[in-house]
């Protein structure tokens, strides 16, 4: 019962602070990861590329994950883990919902105020480097083994090669061909993965 | 068609069909909610675009919001709004089941390991994106990188960090909004002369 009325704030607080956009949930996870233990980094990173290559809003979707994630772990079953993945998304939306409702209230007055447009447009210039912050620690580990480099001492050892070259020409191509959609580089990625046995 | 399920029913389309949310979604909604139900027109779906970015949370969730409010009031936007939320939550919620039983699959984690790359490489170009369109002068430059550095080396966290960036760029609109006020002021006081 805690686990989930501690789902439900933790996924409030994310739904009133993270804004612009859904990616903008990341720092956020990223702490409840750290704070609730409910899923690692590597699960995290598993959540952004399902929920870029399924249908509906990322945030939404990664939001659901985390809830299915959270709760079927705390209770080790698939069926507890729908309660989780439909408390998730719904706690999400309610501090949206509320403020929307509240500026449609006063629309004009909203639309205009520069107060608010000046404070939101800092924000928004904060949340790249809010995600950045958040994914870091995931880059870090994956182009980085601070575990081969405990046990070896020798630090070039521990360089992922592969992965430094691999995230290069992803990101090469992702700039170069902007039509392509993502889920074909996420398919890309997966064949990485399993050719290099990574 | 009852309003409210018509609400339901076409943001559970919009949101079964669109892959990426936000923006991604403008196309379909211009044709689903403009073109084919008149319920707002297209300047009101892009101005409700610009004000999902004023508030918090999910871009798409808040313009879907909206425009159920537009229709039908309070219940109206709870209707659009779990509308285009289903299909997230029935779709994902299958797939981490399927997942969770194939989780400990040697080829599975392996594939998960190169999505990974992908993911930092698609999050890393949609954040240089971001901060195309969003850090435009020295000051959100400093946001940005005091975002970055207390998120990713002090491991702060981000509610303070968003309190804070709002806090800051309200005092500095503050500043630089009374110096214009008091210039223009001085400025036809001159002219009054």
């Amino acid at each position: 019962m805690k686990t989930f009325l501690l789902l439900m704030l933790e996924f409030f607080k994310t739904g009133a602070f993270a804004i612009g956009g859904g990616l903008a949930t990341i720092p956020f996870l990223k702490e409840i990861s750290e704070n609730r233990g409910w899923f690692t980094l590597q699960e995290l990173t598993d959540f952004i590329a399902i929920s870029e290559s399924t249908p509906g809003p990322i945030g939404i979707n990664m939001a659901t994950y985390a809830g299915f994630k959270a709760i079927s772990g705390e209770f080790d079953s698939g069926l507890w883990g729908i309660l989780g993945a439909v408390i998730a998304p719904l706690s999400l939306v309610v501090p949206s919902v509320t403020a929307v409702l509240f500026v449609a209230k006063f629309y004009e007055k909203f639309k205009t105020n520069k107060y608010i447009s000046a404070s939101f447009a800092g924000v928004r210039a904060s949340t790249a480097g809010l995600i950045c912050g958040a994914m870091g620690s995931v880059f870090l580990a994956m182009i980085w083994n601070a575990e081969v480099w405990k046990a070896t001492g020798d630090f070039l050892k521990a360089v992922n090669g592969v992965e430094i070259i691999s995230f290069a020409l992803l990101t090469f191509c992702i700039f170069k061909f902007k039509k392509i959609h993502p889920v074909a580089f996420i398919g890309v990625g997966a064949v990485i993965g399993l050719v290099f046995g990574l | 068609m009852n309003i409210l399920a018509d609400l339901f029913l076409t943001y559970f389309r919009v949101g079964a069909v669109t892959f990426g949310g936000g923006y991604a979604m403008i196309p379909i909604l211009e044709r689903e909610v403009v073109k084919k139900k008149n319920w707002v027109s297209e300047e009101e779906l892009l101005d409700y675009y610009a004000i999902s970015q004023c508030t918090p949370g999910v871009i798409a969730v808040n313009a879907a919001t909206f425009v159920g409010y537009k229709m039908a009031g309070v219940l109206g936007s709870v209707f659009a709004t779990l509308g285009v939320i289903s299909p997230s939550i029935i779709i994902i919620t299958i797939i981490a089941n399927m997942l969770s039983v194939f989780s400990d699959n040697r080829y599975v984690t392996s594939a998960f390991k190169g999505i990974s790359i992908a993911v930092c490489a698609l999050v890393f170009t949609t954040v240089v994106g971001m901060i195309k369109k969003n850090v435009k002068n020295i000051f959100s430059v400093i946001l940005a990188v005091f975002a970055f550095v207390a998120i990713g080396i002090l491991n702060l966290s981000p509610i303070i960090v968003v309190i804070a960036v709002l806090a800051a760029s309200l005092i500095r609109f503050r500043i630089i909004d009374g110096k214009m006020k008091k210039s223009s002021k001085e400025a036809t006081e001159d002219s009054e002369k």
